[in-house]
């Protein structure tokens, strides 16, 4: 797993990329300081500003209050400490079960989530990091919606050099999933990954569409483990849980990757999804190049998030 | 969208409305609730802290608890401050005057731009001038096919070098514009991030090149607590002279919305809201603050409806109406007019009070479509007189539109609910809805 090498210095250097990052804000909120209600409603804001939620954040400054209580603390640096076991535990709730390895192959990764989240390029990195690990990968270009979508997938799969599977524009996305599917067999590719068109969950009709793509997988490959991956933009606020919901409804949800967690965003949102349902974090994206793709790991992100810049 | 908002808000103002005295502590636990709303809509911390102040300090005057109705009065309260964080009054795009005027369009990765630049084009399209797009976005993959599928697709002119830097193209697109009489170009640059310095800095340059008479930021109306961050940026580094709220048909509780106008100073002049080249419309601050309250929006209906329908073939429409000759070839052309104006959910909830009834219900556009293949399988004959279609006509226009006989009977049965309302509306009870439309 060379790709791995320097994660948590890569993580490291992308949530401090910013000054006024989560926990720099509250290191020096906490500062010196004894631990009182104002304190308390300081970590609160700064909480919220970073995308945790209300519910999820009245649970973590309950938490707060209550170990403090119990291990008699009184001064705000110990808090910072607590804030960081707590955050750690939210999001270790539901680890992440991202193996691919199975006697059955193909694995099938059906890759989903609303429009401009980064699909197409999370699959190029997918691909990429895939092949690296000697595996063999098929991608089915099932975004036959989007202008030039497939053009787009399609130089993903040269630069990572795997198979890929495509039809027109405005083809039916399920038969696309099918020949792939077929092809993914005939050629004993350890995995499929299926490119998705961009779709709000408030659409039934799309929604439906997505169902009828996993179906006809199934179909093709009645063994075949298939996976659903919800891809999240890291900068999306509370509508998160919402997506996470629907899509789970239709298609069921294995896994989420954050993405675009380069910029100012914090990608709290994770606190309140794991705190509301029973779905893992996977992958986190950094950047956009090819290696930027990160598994997650919720330790190392909570210590992360906290160290000094 | 807004409507998780909307429910929130509805509950804490039933509190009010109820409560024939309001005492000061009344409205403070409301403006507790109100806040929290706020937050749980992704409202920047900030902008909902100082908000509840402001609706707070004018509610607790003694005018207001004193009034009549002061549930009604606090309600009010919220809805003009509303208003006023969303900016007072709509801002329109800069006008297409000389040429060529340019729009230059930026933003993060998949915030829409793209997708925006082909709604600015066949919006100018439609005011018969002629637009150029400009693809300016070298970097992501296929990004240049993109915009020119969607150029072709409208049938505009569509502009792209290869192997150039976004400043040479820019610039020469303008060039190209002023030699071939384009109205409006249209700069599509590339995502990035707001902390991109050196792709902030190629933003900068092309600016300085083009001087573009509007400089759009699209924002991603499911941002967080982050989309005020972004657009400070990019209005820092820019002087962005709008915004443009994208992928508004979702349910994203709007908080970017209500943020950004605030923290920046800068106006949303845009709201996309669906996948088609026509969703698309003004931001008008007043009408979304009724939305966001379950108001309704019935002014931005009737436009939508002068807009996109035909009003010759309205007049003759009602005069049918009033004759109560309405059959399915009618019914066909009415489904057309109803397309043009936008995703149906988005549209029902402009009417007021039908959000409300409408919850839960999701509106699939394919039952549409389901409806119009089984009246394109009748005769004329049939369209035209509906009353002779019997069973064996029915298992014929079944088999012929892919469908069960019983999805025919329930149209059937669905056409003559309707011709009673129609009936109905002859009598003046349906007066509010716009002329020549379908009171679905």
């Amino acid at each position: 797993m060379t790709i791995m090498f320097g994660t948590f210095e890569k993580l490291k250097k992308s949530l401090s990329k910013t000054t006024n990052r989560l926990m720099g804000q509250i290191s020096q909120v906490v500062r010196r300081r004894k631990l009182d209600d104002d304190l308390l409603d300081e970590i609160e804001e700064i909480l919220i500003e970073a995308d945790v939620g209300v519910s999820a954040t009245m649970y973590l400054i309950e938490r707060l209050k209550e170990t403090a209580r119990e291990r008699k603390l009184t001064e705000g640096e110990e808090v910072l400490a607590v804030l960081k076991e707590e955050i750690a535990t939210i999001l270790s709730r539901h680890p992440s079960a991202a193996s691919i390895e199975n006697n059955i192959s193909p694995v099938v990764w059906l890759i989903v989530g609303v429009n401009g989240v980064g699909k197409t390029t999370t699959i190029g990195k997918l691909a990429t990091l895939f092949a690296h690990e000697g595996k063999k990968v098929i991608i089915a270009a099932c975004d036959t919606f989007r202008a030039a979508a497939i053009d787009q997938i399609a130089i993903w799969a040269e630069r990572s050099n795997v198979d890929i599977i495509k039809s027109q524009e405005g083809a039916d996305p399920a038969s696309v999933a099918f020949d792939a599917a077929k092809a993914a067999a005939a050629r004993s590719a350890d995995i499929l990954l299926v490119d998705t068109a961009g779709r709000l969950h408030t659409k039934a009709n799309l929604m439906e569409e997505l169902k009828k793509i996993r179906r006809v997988i199934t179909k093709a490959l009645p063994e075949a483990p298939i996976y659903s991956k919800l891809i999240i933009d890291g900068s999306t606020g509370q509508n998160a849980i919402s997506q996470v919901k629907v899509f789970t409804d239709a298609v069921g949800c294995d896994g989420i990757i954050v993405t675009k967690l380069d910029g100012t965003a914090k990608g709290g949102v994770m606190i309140a999804v794991a705190q509301e349902l029973e779905v893992p974090v996977d992958f986190i994206g950094l950047g956009e190049g090819i290696d930027d793709l990160q598994r997650f790991d919720p330790k190392q992100f909570a210590e992360a998030l906290c160290s000094d810049a | 969208m807004f409507s998780n908002l909307s429910d929130k808000l509805e509950v804490v103002f039933k509190k009010l409305r109820g409560a024939g005295k309001l005492s000061e502590k009344n409205i403070k636990d409301s403006m507790r609730e109100v806040r929290q709303a706020l937050l749980e809509a992704d409202v920047n911390y900030k902008v909902a802290k100082r908000f509840v102040q402001a609706v707070q300090e004018k509610a607790v005057g003694e005018e207001v608890l004193r009034s009549i109705e002061p549930g009604q009065q606090v309600i009010k309260i919220v809805h003009d401050e509303l208003v006023q964080l969303l900016g007072g009054k709509a801002e329109p795009l800069a006008p297409i005057e000389k040429t060529p005027t340019v729009y230059m369009v930026c933003g993060l990765q998949g915030s829409g731009k793209t997708t925006l630049c082909g709604k600015l084009a066949l919006m100018t399209k439609r005011k018969n001038k002629k637009p150029l797009l400009v693809a300016a976005d070298i970097y992501r993959p296929a990004a240049v096919k993109q915009l020119k599928v969607l150029a072709d697709s409208i049938a505009v002119e569509h502009f792209s070098i290869d192997g150039a830097k976004p400043q040479e193209i820019c610039k020469k697109a303008v060039a190209y514009a002023e030699k071939n009489f384009i109205d409006l170009v249209i700069l599509d640059t590339a995502g990035r991030l707001h902390i991109d310095d050196e792709l902030m800095k190629e933003l900068e340059e092309i600016k300085a090149l083009v001087n573009p008479d509007e400089l759009l930021l699209v924002a991603d109306a499911m941002t967080g607590q982050d989309a005020v961050k972004v657009a400070e940026q990019f209005h820092q580094r820019l002087s962005i002279t709008g915004v443009v709220l994208s992928k508004l048909d979702g349910d994203a509780r709007g908080g970017a919305a209500l943020s950004i106008r605030e923290v920046t100073g800068c106006p949303i002049k845009l709201a996309s809201i669906g996948e088609k080249l026509g969703d698309i419309e003004p931001f008008h601050p007043d009408r979304l603050a009724s939305r966001i309250l379950g108001m309704g929006d019935i002014v931005t209906l009737v436009e939508k409806a002068q807009e996109n329908i035909n009003q010759e073939q309205a007049m003759k429409m009602q005069e049918k109406l009033l004759k109560a000759k309405f059959d399915f070839e009618d019914f066909l052309q009415q489904m057309d007019q109803l397309k043009k104006m936008g995703p149906l959910d988005s549209l029902l909830k402009m009417i007021p009070g039908v959000g409300k009834a409408l919850k839960g219900i999701t509106v699939d556009e394919r039952d549409m479509e389901r409806m119009v293949a089984i009246i394109k399988s009748m005769t004329i004959e049939e369209r035209r007189n509906p009353m002779i279609i019997d069973g064996s006509r029915k298992k014929r226009i079944a088999r012929g539109s892919g469908n069960s006989v019983q999805a025919v009977n329930q149209l059937l049965k669905q056409f003559h609910a309707m011709q009673k309302m129609f009936h109905n509306m002859n009598k003046g009870r349906l007066k509010g809805l716009p002329k020549g439309m379908m009171p679905f």
